[in-house]
């Protein structure tokens, strides 16, 4: 860890001490594990994790069931905390801050700070049901961002059209089926403009025929561009259709990765063939 | 045996006399609803010191009989602290304390069937933890709970003759003291016990239909 602290310049507006100097630009990764290790007990499910994600790319994270893709996506949203290892967001720790030159644990304040670049949907939607659908997309807006009422409703309605559920603002969540409870969850998430946003295995809890409104939700708002994801998936036609990049992992590291094209059509590892001969 | 002119002579003082009572059930009411919220907050602390002292706090509470808590305010605060307070208020704040523990269990089962997801989402959307209580977890576990809390309403109404015993002049003192003029117990105490059943009986319809309303939220 950094210990010159002496040299350390004046405030600089950043505490990013690893990439000092360089600028918050397309260059640095908007997120990139550094031998991120997570263990239960005993039980060490993530065996050094090295992962780089470019602003606007899209990640798909394949694998099979306990391979750790949702442990990496939770970690990221500060849901669970890596064992060891950083975890770095736009060149800054996640899970650590600077205090007298040193890294130390992250206390909530960073926390909050660096969770506003960071966005989730959840495969059980987690809508509030106390709230009518379009209270659900404005109160984060209104509450964290501080937003006025209107500015809320307006960018709040502009979601919620994305998604197509602009006909369903007064309802409350219990009323919508599970592909338009989630198509509001991503409305939620995207209202806050995050840089980058984990879906967990978003279609998983759907009933088979709502899966596609949802995938094709998500491929849109991928083809805007922008918004790098992380998108953790059993959907493989899903994956091959929208991500950049396919992240094959199993048993707690990342086996093999590339384009998927290439993941797909020339599997290299028997890990990933065998894993794939069953999709077919 | 029972005389109806005289039942109807005494109902007037008896009635006044529910003034004190209601005030007692309501002051006390309010206060153990805050404190219990504040205790079953804690209770949910990231610090293990607070989580042990709040629940060891409330554990020597709800161990040791209201009474003698009573008894403890009302002869020793103005020993400890000087300062002289009117029985009306430590009665109050007795029942307050007492019944604020047994509310936080009740707040805590409200807040334990919160779905993990709850907080989950809201911490994804990077809501404040007082945001997260305020907007998201207390309405949702408030609600379900408020029938239990009305049950508790009862309970202490009907806890407030205990005090008497700290001289506050509530419905049983003033029984007493009819008694003790008129020597005849019989109307007054039964009036006492009457009283209380009705108003237990129409508290007890009230929370009937909230928990019934309860049942239909978000459903609309």
């Amino acid at each position: 860890m950094d210990t010159a602290t002496k040299e350390e310049p004046a405030f600089t507006g950043s505490v990013s001490k690893p990439h000092q100097g360089k600028p918050a630009a397309s260059a640095v990764p908007v997120v990139s594990y550094r031998d991120v290790k997570k263990s239960y007990g005993d039980l060490e499910v993530l065996h050094g994790i090295d992962l780089d994600i470019a602003a606007g790319e899209k990640v798909a994270l394949i694998g099979p069931s306990g391979s750790g893709k949702t442990t990496l996506g939770r970690m990221l949203m500060t849901l669970e905390e890596p064992t060891s290892g950083v975890i770095e967001v736009e060149g800054e720790p996640l899970w650590q801050m600077e205090r007298n030159g040193k890294l130390v644990r992250a206390n909530e304040h960073h926390l909050h700070r660096m969770r506003s670049k960071i966005g989730m949907v959840f495969q059980h939607f987690n809508l509030f049901p106390h709230m009518k659908v379009l209270r659900n997309v404005t109160e984060a807006p209104r509450k964290v961002l501080g937003l006025d009422k209107e500015e809320a409703h307006d960018r709040a309605v502009e979601m919620l059209r994305k998604v197509g559920l602009e006909d369903k603002l007064d309802v409350y969540p219990s009323k919508l089926s599970g592909g338009q409870k989630q198509r509001v969850a991503i409305a939620r998430a995207l209202v806050m403009r995050p840089k980058i946003m984990v879906f967990d295995e978003v279609t998983s809890a759907l009933d088979p025929e709502l899966v596609g409104e949802v995938l094709a939700v998500i491929k849109e708002i991928a083809e805007e561009g922008e918004m790098a994801m992380m998108l953790i998936t059993h959907e493989m036609d899903f994956a091959r259709d929208v991500a950049d990049r396919v992240i094959f992992g199993a048993d707690g590291r990342i086996v093999e990765s590339g384009p998927p094209q290439e993941l797909f059509g020339q599997p290299k590892s028997d890990r990933l063939k065998s894993f794939l001969s069953r999709f077919v | 045996m029972w005389d109806w002119s005289y039942a109807a002579s005494i109902l007037p003082r008896l009635l006044s006399a529910l003034q004190a009572t209601f005030i007692a059930t309501a002051w006390g009411f309010a206060l153990a609803c805050t404190l219990g919220l504040v205790l079953a907050v804690l209770s949910r602390s990231r610090f293990v010191l607070v989580r042990l002292t709040v629940d060891g706090i409330s554990e020597f509470i709800r161990r040791t009989p209201l009474l003698v808590q009573i008894f403890f305010l009302f002869y020793s605060i103005p020993l400890l602290t000087g300062i002289s307070v009117p029985a009306l208020t430590t009665g109050i704040i007795g029942l307050g304390l007492h019944y604020s523990t047994y509310m936080s269990q009740v707040y805590r089962s409200g807040i334990e069937g919160i779905d993990n997801g709850q907080w989950e989402a809201a911490k994804a959307l990077n809501f404040t933890p007082v945001r997260t209580w305020s907007a998201i977890i207390l309405p949702q576990a408030i609600p379900p709970i408020l029938p239990i809390m009305g049950n508790y309403l009862i309970v202490m109404f009907k806890e407030t003759p205990l005090l008497a015993a700290i001289t506050v002049v509530e419905l049983l003192t003033t029984a007493k003291n009819i008694n003790a003029r008129d020597w005849r117990p019989f109307e007054p105490y039964t009036i006492v016990g009457v009283l209380f059943l009705v108003i237990s009986l129409i508290v007890a319809f009230l929370v009937g239909w909230l928990e019934n309303r309860m049942k239909q939220r978000y459903t609309r």
